[in-house]
């Protein structure tokens, strides 16, 4: 139905270190009928001034946002970054989503383009400040050109250009169009911090407006003329597919309009989303379990506890933790950890949707993670060429990691749904709750055992923890993700030996919001807790003492004890716990208030958090996003679980039994952002690890019972 | 043929009667910011206001609005609904925004009941609603800012 | 594997601090028993000679429906209804509100329609949504929630904590409400009461009429 002829027209460009090629889209050719669906680059009538900023004639300065925004702000926290070296006004800032390009758009700390690792603001940090000050050199060099008035006495404030000698000033639309022609500064001059002007202020978000009245469009919300509606039947095993299916009844579903077999499953076509849901529930499916996983969540537990036995792969091998052990009047404790599975259950399910052009190239509407990657699998099963299909990122619904994905296997399901039609009708794939649910990419399970030893002197003096579970990163060997933050543990404890053990399953893993940190922050967090009081200790002055080489650990822990006046008297019937973790570079210490709620689980009142993540760009976002890593990470740890029944059935399949936190459940939360001209690092995961263990320290010295499986409430109730 | 209002103006569907008003009100009327969550009246992303009060539309069976007065994000108004959304952007609530619609809906009908809401009223009006991101701390705020805007 | 988890039982987890097993509970909606459970008919009672005796006996096979979940969820001890045969709190979490209706922005209606509603194509373990034109929770004195049937019973013919009513009005209530009625017709994929209503009526009928003894 719809025309759309790309052009790119590629310009040599360089911004600062040459780490920029930038690149300008021609416009496209919009057909003359209605499509609801953000094109990704943004209005192709504006002027680019490099890859990442486009100026309009009316004043409006488009940051071009390598980074999807799913709520972590990046779109805010960027454009801050542009409009502090570009010295614009932030009523004139706006965000888009760029184009897929794994070069010109790549994560420059993964080599290709794609959101994670809380790395959106550290990666982009120096990249954006010089694609900010190039376009102001060029905007500069248009003016003085224009105004026939040397370069040097030009300033630019608030977005107003101006020349004092002549009383001349001009906003940016003015020069834009010749601006975008100069040629951009090799080096350009960047600003000291001293002088930032925007960054570090509380910003208003550029997202929110549209957030607030139904107009923000997410991928589910694109709908174009002719459009089919789709949805597949998956099995309730991994590993299992389709044997034979009958699909009579569903056929007969008013609305269905077609049926077909995916790799993946059963594919239902419609002309509306029910019908393609009510069409997938008349579909009789006989599923294969030859290859499916057939243990149980149990099964594996007692399987992995098995692996400690081995030697396993030694990620940190410090002293000498036999001997540590078998110490004088040394005194062991021992827990044995067990984590579940965990989905991520982003609020909008995981969708597409196709639109091919009349030159045969497809655009594609999703909330890409890795868009390149994204790209390439939907080209290579529809059968393009890449250049040929566009993938335009939308404004995304969450994801906490699952809509990252190496391989893009949710994009290789919706592109072989489209691909099994004709083609001719645009196509919008969508994921049900159940399917995400059941889709498995959780964060791992895992079985951690811990040893801990203390000397005589009340000295923590031997750590020995071994971790099984999946290698998300599917490593043969010692995959880090496995042992963040336990490998590289901050305590001063001499002994110290942390093993991995890799597990091979059909389930498959993902990152989870703070990856690895979501099981070892837990696992050391907890056991700290538990030696420092075995040895009679404080649990703040405890760690503090065993930080003695990690000064941004003892900033933040003494902050938040500051905040939650740690040491004074707590209300009846409560307890207080600690925790303190350092993940993606940035460090957060949270304190918990908690007491036992009528129905025999944590009521967490209240939550005290520090974070450093170096240079704040937008405090206002940093906060937004502990309050919800805290909210998120005490959801799962509290009620979550994906668990495989006898069989390896999947038994959960909506929120009915995998539960979110909700508001009645949500603490009071309190933030400090610690000053620090360190560089930014990440916000998005950070504020999840500690929350965990903190809750799990108050729960043990509310009730005496440690946390050793969870989630916590689960487990209480069986 | 069901008859019904939508945002004030009168609408038909003659489609399958078990459709769910939430794909009669986004795969056929095209209003998108009514959102699916679950499917089953869980996470409230799909709220509207069916006949002045909060309603999930996911379980709601077009064949039983037939009648009645639908009014979604894209149609509210009145001075709960403008003070609700300014003070949702004025802290900032949203955070990938994707459940706002169904928090905005259920806080504007819990104002509309009671104006000056007690934590424990909100809680009650909001439980139904999730958020994934959390933001559940602002949401609680901005209601209370809401209702100050609308004493004074 | 479905449980039967009660607050009392969680808290004696803890106190205990009780050896935790791993497992979950079923929020699933009900696993169908396979045959429906039948009430006794009143016949089967005459052969008790001694009326009070009789009374009870009544009374007692009319509690296989008083004391079922499909009734006593909406009887519950707190503001919050209970679902499914596992009697776990509800969720999402309601509250009672004025006239057990729910409250501002949530109300019962939010979910609750006029009519049980089949749920098409979304989770297998939630197949309908319950609902009924007069949907609500009963008032908190008459709460059966974690009471044993002597004392139901007792309650239900006490004026302060019946509503009122008379035992003609109650046994009418039992017998021809509409809501009560519901509890024979709940919806796929929810475990009917058992009997039916009329059978139920019968024997509260029957009870009334031999002097509405209670169970000690």
């Amino acid at each position: 139905m719809t025309v759309h002829s790309i052009k790119s027209t590629r310009r040599s460009f360089l911004a600062g270190a040459g780490l920029v090629i930038g690149f300008t889209l021609a416009p496209r050719m919009f057909s003359a009928r209605a499509m609801q669906g953000v094109q990704a680059g943004g209005d192709t009538a504006l002027s680019p001034m490099n890859a990442f900023v486009k100026i309009g004639a009316d004043d409006t300065v488009t940051v071009l946002s390598k980074h999807i925004e799913f709520g972590q702000g990046p779109f805010t926290g960027l454009a801050t970054i542009v409009a502090e070296e570009l010295d614009a006004d932030w009523s004139q800032m706006r965000a888009v989503h760029s184009p897929a390009d794994d070069k010109v758009y790549a994560n420059l700390a993964f080599g290709l383009q794609g959101t994670g690792g809380s790395t959106s603001i550290a990666n982009s940090y120096e990249q954006l400040r010089k694609a900010g000050a190039t376009a102001r050199a060029m905007l500069v060099a248009a003016a003085a050109e224009e105004w026939k008035v040397p370069a040097s006495e030009i300033t630019v404030e608030k977005g107003r250009i101006k020349h004092a000698a002549t009383s001349k000033e001009s906003g940016f639309g003015a020069f834009a169009s010749k601006a975008a022609t100069k040629t951009p500064p090799a080096e350009p001059r960047l600003k000291d911090p001293k002088d930032f002007i925007l960054i570090g202020q509380e910003l208003p978000k550029l997202d929110t407006v549209s957030k607030t009245n139904g107009k923000a469009v997410f991928t589910l919300d694109v709908t174009a003329d002719n459009m089919l509606y789709a949805t597949v039947a998956h099995p309730d095993h991994f590993g299992a597919t389709v044997k034979s299916f009958d699909d009579l009844q569903a056929r007969k579903v008013q609305g269905v309009v077609d049926v077909r077999q995916i790799p993946q499953g059963v594919a239902v076509y419609a002309e509306n989303t029910f019908a393609a849901l009510k069409g997938r529930a008349a579909l009789e499916i006989e599923w294969d379990l030859t290859k499916a996983e057939t243990r149980s969540s149990d099964q594996l537990t007692a399987d992995y506890e098995k692996l400690f036995a081995e030697k396993g792969l030694a990620a940190t091998n410090n002293g000498d933790v036999e001997k540590a052990f078998s110490g004088n009047g040394v005194q062991s404790i021992e827990a044995v950890l067990a984590f579940p599975f965990l989905a991520h259950a982003p609020m909008e399910p995981l969708d597409a949707v196709f639109v091919k052009a009349v030159d045969g190239s497809v655009d594609i509407y999703t909330g890409a993670q890795f868009p390149g990657m994204d790209k390439s699998t939907a080209a290579k099963v529809l059968g393009l060429d890449p250049e040929k299909v566009r993938v335009n990122t939308q404004i995304t619904g969450g994801s906490f990691g699952r809509k990252a994905q190496f391989g893009s296997p949710y994009m290789q399901e919706a592109a072989a749904v489209f691909a099994a039609t004709d083609g001719n009708r645009p196509l919008k794939h969508m994921w049900t709750r159940e399917d995400d649910i059941r889709g498995g990419y959780y964060r791992p399970m895992y079985v951690h055992k811990m040893r801990g030893a203390v000397d005589a002197d009340g000295k923590i003096v031997g750590w020995d923890q071994s971790i099984v579970g999946q290698s998300i990163m599917a490593k043969a060997d010692l995959d880090e993700t496995s042992v963040e933050g336990a490998s590289n543990l901050p305590y001063d404890i001499p002994n110290l030996r942390v093993i991995s053990h890799n597990t091979t399953l059909v389930v498959p893993p993902l990152w989870w919001r703070s990856v690895g940190h979501t099981h070892t922050g837990f696992a050391v967090e907890t056991f700290v807790d538990e030696l420092l009081e075995k040895v009679g200790k404080d649990p703040v002055e405890g760690r503090l003492a065993l930080l003695s080489k990690e000064p941004r650990h003892i900033a933040t822990l003494k902050k938040v004890a500051e905040m939650a006046n740690w040491g004074s008297p707590v209300p009846e019937g409560r307890q207080r716990g600690v925790a303190v973790v350092k993940s993606f570079g940035s460090y957060v210490a949270q304190i918990v208030e908690v007491s036992v709620s009528n129905e025999g689980s944590p009521r967490v009142h209240k939550v005290w958090c520090a974070v450093d993540c170096g240079i704040a760009i937008n405090p206002n976002v940093i906060k937004a996003q502990m309050e919800g890593g805290i909210g998120y990470g005490l959801g799962a740890v509290l009620f979550d679980a994906v668990t495989l029944g006898p069989g390896g059935k999947i038994i959960q399949s909506n929120f009915h039994d995998y539960r979110s936190l909700r508001i009645n459940e949500m603490p009071a939360v309190e933030v400090a952002v610690i000053p620090s001209g360190e560089p930014p690092t990440g916000v998005g995961e950070p504020g999840v690890p500690p929350i965990g263990p903190a809750v799990a320290n108050a729960w043990r010295r509310l009730t005496n019972s440690p946390v050793r499986r969870l989630p916590i409430v689960n487990v209480l109730s069986a | 043929m069901i008859t019904f209002k939508l945002n004030g103006q009168q609408r038909t569907f003659d489609g399958d009667p078990d459709t769910p008003l939430l794909w009669v009100l986004r795969d056929f009327e095209k209003l998108t910011g009514t959102k699916y969550g679950c499917g089953i009246a869980q996470c409230g992303a799909c709220t509207v206001h069916l006949d002045g009060m909060t309603r999930r539309s996911c379980i709601t069976p077009i064949a039983t609005v037939d009648g009645s007065e639908v009014v979604t994000i894209e149609g509210i108004e009145g001075k709960e609904a403008e003070a609700v959304q300014k003070a949702w952007v004025a802290i900032d609530v949203p955070q990938c925004g994707y459940c706002q619609s169904g928090q905005i809906m259920s806080a504007v009908s819990l104002l509309q009941m009671t104006p000056k809401p007690s934590d424990d009223d909100i809680d009650g009006a909001m439980a139904g609603n999730i958020c994934r991101c959390a933001t559940y701390q602002r949401i609680r705020q901005a209601i209370h800012d809401a209702a100050d805007t609308m004493e004074g | 594997m479905i449980r039967n988890i009660t607050f009392t039982s969680i808290s004696v987890c803890l106190v205990l601090n009780a050896v935790i097993a791993a497992s979950n509970i079923s929020w699933a909606q009900d696993k169908v028993a396979a045959k429906a459970v039948e009430l006794k008919p009143v016949s089967t009672f005459q052969s008790i000679t001694d009326e009070k005796q009789r009374s009870v006996a009544l009374f007692e096979e009319a509690g296989k429906v008083i004391q079922h979940p499909r009734c006593v969820n909406c009887h519950p001890a707190t503001d919050r209804p209970l679902q499914n045969l596992t009697m776990h709190p509800h969720q999402p979490p309601v509250t009672r509100g004025d006239g057990g209706m729910g409250v501002p922005g949530m109300m019962c209606t939010t979910c609750h329609g006029s009519e049980n509603v089949p749920v098409i194509g979304q989770a297998e373990t939630i197949k309908s949504i319950p609902g009924n034109p007069n949907w609500h929770l009963a008032p908190i004195e008459m709460a059966w929630e974690g009471k044993s049937l002597g004392a139901i019973c007792a309650q239900i013919k006490d004026h302060e904590r019946n509503g009122g009513k008379s035992i003609d009005q109650i046994v009418e209530h039992m017998g021809q409400d509409h809501l009560v009625g519901w509890a024979w017709n709940p919806g796929e994929g929810r475990e009917p009461a058992p009997g039916t209503q009329k059978a139920f009526g019968e024997l509260i009928k029957a009870w009334a009429q031999t002097g509405a003894a209670c169970p000690s």
